[in-house]
């Protein structure tokens, strides 16, 4: 126990941020005069204590003598009525505490022990007169009970001693072993096991679900009895991960009606990558797909190319800034984690939240009890959370969009994903081929093991309770992982230190090292040397524990001094826990007793299949009757300020987007900085190629029409790419199936719908699949304010990434319109289809046609544009999606801060053509000296509707004058919704 | 020059600097070669400040902006290598910090350095708006120093939670006064941003984003220049290669921002 506790408070003379945080919190409803913010570092240490001189050395290390003062153990003075200090429970990663840890032991060259720690926290003084009510809405919005302590006190509580110094150090004090579990038992206690958890000895409660279903514990009762003994709970622990939906991705895999006998994921989207690569033929760009951590694809002769994308959506609705940021860092690690490790060089996110200016009143609790965050502190909290995460880690986040509806908001869907770059091969050796050999070490590298996120991924009420001693809710802890990143993918991979590598996700090193024993053909684990966080950990815990900034490698003998020499001069903590074999068994060893013996077969292919039934779900909506407006110029400007259309520009400033040099076309483009649907970045030096990305979505088709909703999601992503010049031919997919109620056969079948449609659209572009994920339980199960059941789906969500190689940036075009006299042209044919679009979603109307698409004339006019760009013949491009035409044209005319001359053609009503999100559709503006040219590699399809030129964006149908507008004012009203931001 | 077979310039690493490759080929393309060096091997000795004659602390979020931008490895510095910094600071060497490397700059005292105990005398605080700021900024010299020469504006991405300049109206009347502001922040047309957002990004004292020692041989930097070496790196590129091709004219392959990283080059070549 720490016997000396110092605590050091360091304020700002003249915080530059003042205004705008008071300002901040004055428009969330708070009446406040001003806010102060105070960083206090409480130091405890046992072996030694410190002397007045040195805590004034310490404070000075931690402050900035110009701007800042520091007082030590003594209470920072201000004028304030309430004190409020935010700290972290125990257990929950402190960054700020460790890095004042390390610079107090650099500077005094001593080490802290066990049982010393510097712990941050941040004081808040408040100035203004509130209530108590509101105190505690004040109190709510500063800090997360999930992860952070809060202590509040008046002026006078205060006066004179301050706030108390706490050190939230974890006390676990029974040193735990392995048990059995009895599974010889009736199926309704079985059942409870798998739902509730093995019940613990010690403490007689449940250890939190297993997600095991009856026939899968029947499996594995049945194995244990032919081995002719119990399971132990490290064993069944261990099981219930690798066979979790989350890994095993049971939904995709089984069997589906009469017509889907091999399931999902090998019918329609292995097999349409089969398909396209076999058509292709030595024009196959795909060098690594489904298998690994990420997928791959060439880039050049030298490089290739990984990206992969990952949601993190129920850790993000607990602790929004937390889930995050461990789902961003955690999907950099597949990418250190493909192969023998590529470099991290783009990030992508993607947020689905409910509408952040509604409060719904939802509950987990009956009697109002455990509110739902509401939708705007998740928002800002995931968009902090890949703030920090994406910026602290060095890698540029161009890539990303916001997609907001109130059917989100018990669960957020937020999608992060990661490019990799590597060179295709080191001395020869292939570096997209990993194989760990028996006899190689098992080496963890990274952070320590606590409990965090052991079956955190479930919403239980244990869960849930602030006063449990060590969260379940996870903080990355980004520096940390930039270490371990950088010495493996800069350094120890060249080396070729290394035979194979893996990122400890989900299960953590129970996933990873029984994924890793499959190359080898067997693991014998030590438990005893996994570096823990604190002590006390039973072995079923360090096992499955997913502790964030983990890897796990395979290291040949003969390398392992270089390879840990090499890990301690980056001060990157390695510890070998074991070694591959090849026993086929999986083996766990803990306090010198075997706690794991599995076949590996049985651990890897032993789930029970499943065969799965659907049923049509049919929704008939009318077609809609509204009369079209005379003038549309309310319209417009309403149609730009809706949110899934107007500018979120806040977030892709505050995401670094040129870190690496790479930066071609970013976020925001244009003199009026516009967001775009496609981003372009070099990633290697020395070459003029670039990696193109865009992505699809349409969750208000999916009710609608499932399979068109897959279509309308590639052909977006698809066509992004082909308007800044990215060539169909490299261009591969990713597909992110965000699903709801699975178990409910009209999900399952308008999942089916929508996996039929992948398989098409994959086909039909010739564009492979080279990864994918999914999460099929997006519910939200709880109350409303007066206690009745409610249950909030979100809709069902398909989010396809594509990813290409741009040949030549140099010929890459923008999305801006550049300059007065060029034509404006719309290239692709418009029907009247309004299903599931912005503008019906405008008026409150739900049906209509969803969009469908024509595939190979899409196919043929993206080759044409392709050829235009190549070419050099288009000033600019961009293609028509949420809103349609009215709002691609009025964002082409901002981002230029250019006006338009417009004329809608006949034989539709002006606002369907306006507003149909028909597919396939770009707008692109070309300079009149190359209307010949441009013109005779469209024909037909490309239609000019008018010019650029003035300030005003003019529409007219025939004589009649529809929208008349300043761009100026369109400017305005697009960037309006989110300007306080 | 170096001594031979030697890279002229050192690039700290370690700790979650970052920006230490694009550093290592803008000053590739300008004619100087690099070693990327880990602070923990120059602490170790496997490597040494004495051998090099640019060190380069590049931009990052070296212990992620904890204790403040900069501070922890500053500290790291001033812990463990401080003899050799100053004795390199003696010679007639270089020191470059850019974004972080600015940060860890002025916490080391670096820059200004009025004197040779070298006290903190500026502060990058954080960004008026209290966030990460990336985006295109103009920056016009303001001095006319090894540094600046030739150079009539740059134009490049700012990316930095705390580079809000501050120091005391002393300070400033006497870095003002002795010319050390090497360049502020400007308009597109290069009048001064005078403190406009976003012109001025983050609320820097008197448009600051780049001083230099007193002596003129340490530069602190917040923007990041090696971030947009190419001519397609620029923000507002493709509205520039349209107008040149209409006006027939050739496109350019790099930008105006190598001419930073030639003045460092030259000025070992002189």
């Amino acid at each position: 126990m720490a016997s000396y506790v110092h605590r050091i408070e360091v304020q700002y003379s003249r915080d530059p941020r003042l205004p705008t945080r008071t300002e901040r919190f004055r428009s969330l409803g708070f009446p406040l005069r001003e806010l102060h913010l105070v960083d206090v570092y409480t130091i405890a240490t046992a072996q030694r204590d410190f002397s007045p001189e040195e805590l004034s050395q310490i404070g000075a290390q931690l402050s900035n003598p110009v701007v800042q003062r520091y007082s030590v153990d003594q209470p920072t003075e201000a004028e304030f009525d309430y004190a409020i200090e935010v700290g972290f429970l125990p257990g929950v990663t402190d960054n700020a505490g460790t890095t004042a840890r390390q610079t107090i032991e650099d500077y005094f060259g001593f080490r802290f022990g066990e049982g010393e720690a510097v712990f941050s926290s941040q004081l808040y003084l408040v100035c203004g007169d509130l209530t108590p009510e509101s105190l505690e809405r004040l109190t709510a919005a500063l800090a997360n009970p999930l992860v952070n302590r809060v202590h509040v006190r008046s002026r006078e509580e205060y006066a004179g001693k301050g706030m108390d110094a706490i050190t939230p150090f974890v006390h676990l004090h029974d040193l735990q072993a392995a048990g059995t579990v009895d599974l010889d038992l009736p199926d309704a206690e079985l059942a409870r096991i798998g739902k509730e958890g093995i019940l613990d000895p010690a403490t007689g409660e449940r250890r939190g679900p297993l997600a095991l279903d009856l026939a899968q514990l029947h499996a594995i009762r049945d194995y244990f009895r032919r081995l002719g003994r119990k399971p132990t709970d490290v064993e069944l622990e261990s099981l219930a991960q690798t066979w979790s939906e989350h890994c095993k991705h049971t939904i995709f895999a089984s069997a589906m009606d009469d017509d889907v006998p091999r399931g999902l994921y090998k019918t329609c989207i292995q097999a349409a990558t089969n398909t396209v690569r076999e058509a292709k033929g030595d024009d196959d760009i795909c060098v690594s797909v489904f298998t690994d951590n990420s997928g791959a694809i060439v880039f050049d002769d030298e490089n290739l190319v990984t990206c992969k994308v990952e949601t993190h959506n129920s850790p993000s609705a607990l602790d929004p800034f937390g889930g995050a940021l461990t789902g961003i860092v955690g999907v950099n690690r597949d990418t250190i984690g493909f192969g023998l490790g590529a470099k991290p060089c783009i990030n992508i996110y993607g947020y689905c939240v409910g509408d952040p200016d509604t409060e719904p009143a939802l509950f987990r609790g009956k009697n109002r009890t455990n509110p739902i965050l509401p939708p705007r502190r998740i928002f800002e909290g995931v968009v902090r959370g890949v703030d920090v995460g994406g910026n602290c880690s060095g890698i540029p986040t161009p890539q990303g969009w916001c997609y907001f509806h109130d059917r989100y908001v018990g669960k957020p869907l937020v999608f992060a994903g990661t490019v990799g770059v590597m060179p295709r091969a080191n001395n020869g050796r292939p570096l997209h081929e990993k194989q760990a050999l028996p006899g190689d070490l098992i080496v963890m590298v990274g952070g320590r093991v606590g409990k965090d996120g052991i079956h955190g991924a479930t919403f239980s009420s244990e869960a849930l309770d602030p006063a449990s001693p060590v969260t379940a809710v996870q903080i990355g802890d980004p520096i940390t992982q930039k270490k371990f990143s950088d010495v493996i993918v800069k350094e120890a991979r060249d080396l070729d230190l290394y035979r194979s590598i893996t990122d400890n996700g989900a299960g953590g090193i129970s996933c990873s090292v029984a994924e890793m024993a499959r190359e080898s053909g067997g693991c014998h684990v030590l438990l005893d040397r996994v570096p823990l966080k604190y002590p006390g950990m039973a072995p079923w815990e360090i096992w499955i524990s997913e502790s964030q900034e983990r890897m796990t490698l395979a290291v040949p003998e003969e390398k392992i001094e270089a390879f840990m020499n090499l890990m301690k001069r980056r001060e990157v903590e390695a510890t070998v826990i074991g070694t591959f074999t090849d026993t086929g068994r999986c083996v766990v060893e803990y306090g010198g007793e075997t706690v794991m013996d599995v076949d590996l077969d049985f651990l890897h292919d032993g789930l029970p299949k499943k065969h799965l039934l659907t049923e049509p779900v049919k929704t008939a909506y009318p077609e809609p009757d509204v009369p079209c407006p005379d003038r549309l110029d309310d319209l417009l400007l309403a149609m730009l300020k809706r949110k899934n259309i107007c500018s979120k520009e806040f977030i892709s400033t505050r995401y670094d987007h040129t870190v690496q040099g790479g930066h071609v076309l970013g976020p925001v483009q244009g003199a009026g900085r516009v967001q775009t649907c496609a981003t372009l970045t070099k990633v290697v030096p020395g070459s003029m190629k670039g990696v193109g990305l865009s992505q699809g979505l349409f969750p208000m088709y999916s009710e609608l029409d499932p399979y068109r909703m897959a279509l309308a999601a590639i052909d977006a992503a698809v066509r992004g790419l082909i308007a800044i010049g990215v060539p169909m031919d490299t261009i591969a997919l990713l597909d992110n199936f965000c699903w709801c109620s699975s178990d409910e056969p009209g999900r399952l079948w308008q999942l089916k719908r929508a996996a039929f449609g992948c398989y098409d659209g994959a086909v039909g572009f010739e564009t492979p699949y080279i990864s994918g994920k999914d999460s099929m339980f997006n519910d939200f199960s709880g109350f409303d304010a007066d206690s009745n059941p409610v249950k909030v789906s979100v809709p069902p969500t398909l989010l396809i990434t594509s990813i290409g190689v741009h040949p030549d940036v140099m010929t890459a075009v923008s999305m801006d319109a550049k300059f007065d006299g060029d034509l404006v042209y719309v290239v692709g044919e418009t029907g009247e289809e309004l299903g599931g679009s912005e503008y019906l979603a405008h008026l409150g109307i739900e049906g209509g046609a969803v969009p469908s698409l024509d595939i190979e004339t899409a196919k043929v006019r993206y080759g044409r544009m392709t050829d235009a760009i190549t070419k050099g013949l288009l000033a600019s491009a961009f293609p028509v999606t949420h809103g349609g035409l009215l709002v691609a044209l009025a964002k082409v005319a901002i981002a230029g801060r250019v006006g338009m001359d417009l004329a809608v053609p006949g034989g539709m009503r002006p606002d369907t053509y306006l507003l149909s999100e028909s597919l396939g559709r770009l707008i692109v503006t070309v300079a009149p000296g190359d209307r010949e040219a441009f013109e005779e590699i469209f024909g037909s399809d490309a239609h000019l509707i008018g010019r650029v030129g003035g300030e005003t964006f003019r529409v007219s149908a025939g004589e009649r004058t529809l929208i008349e507008q300043a761009v100026t004012a369109m400017e305005t009203a697009y960037k309006a919704p989110f300007g306080g931001y | 020059m170096a001594r031979a077979n030697n890279p002229g310039a050192l690039i700290m690493s370690g700790y979650g600097l970052n920006s230490e490759m694009e550093t290592a080929e803008a000053l590739m393309r300008a004619g100087m070669a690099s070693d990327i060096v880990h602070i923990n091997d120059l602490i170790a000795g496997e490597k040494t400040l004495s051998d090099y004659r640019l060190m380069v602390f590049p931009g990052g979020f070296s212990y992620g902006d904890d204790t403040g931008a900069g501070n922890a490895y500053a500290n790291r510095v001033r812990n463990n290598l401080w003899s050799d910094v100053k004795e390199f600071l003696a010679g007639d060497n270089l020191v470059l910090g850019i974004c972080n490397g600015f940060q860890i700059l002025a916490n080391l005292g670096l820059v200004p350095a009025f004197d040779r105990d070298r006290p903190r005398e500026i502060a990058l605080m954080p960004n008026r708006k209290g966030v990460l700021e990336c985006r295109f900024v103009t920056l016009k010299p303001a001095a006319d120093n090894l540094w600046t020469k030739g150079i009539s504006h740059l134009y490049c991405p700012v990316s930095h939670g705390e580079g809000n300049f501050s120091c005391s109206e002393e300070t400033l009347k006497r870095i003002e006064r002795e010319g050390m502001v090497a360049f502020r922040y400007s308009r597109d047309d290069l009048s001064p941003a005078g403190g406009e957002y976003p012109y001025n990004p983050n609320g820097a004292l008197a448009d600051i984003a780049g001083v230099t020692s007193a002596d003129g041989k340490v530069l602190g930097l917040m923007p990041h220049p090696e971030r947009a070496m190419e001519f397609v790196n620029l923000y507002d590129w493709p509205v520039r290669k349209e107008r040149l091709k209409r006006e027939k004219k050739p496109l350019p392959t790099e930008s105006m921002n190598m001419q930073f990283f030639r003045n460092i080059v030259e000025y070992f070549g002189k």
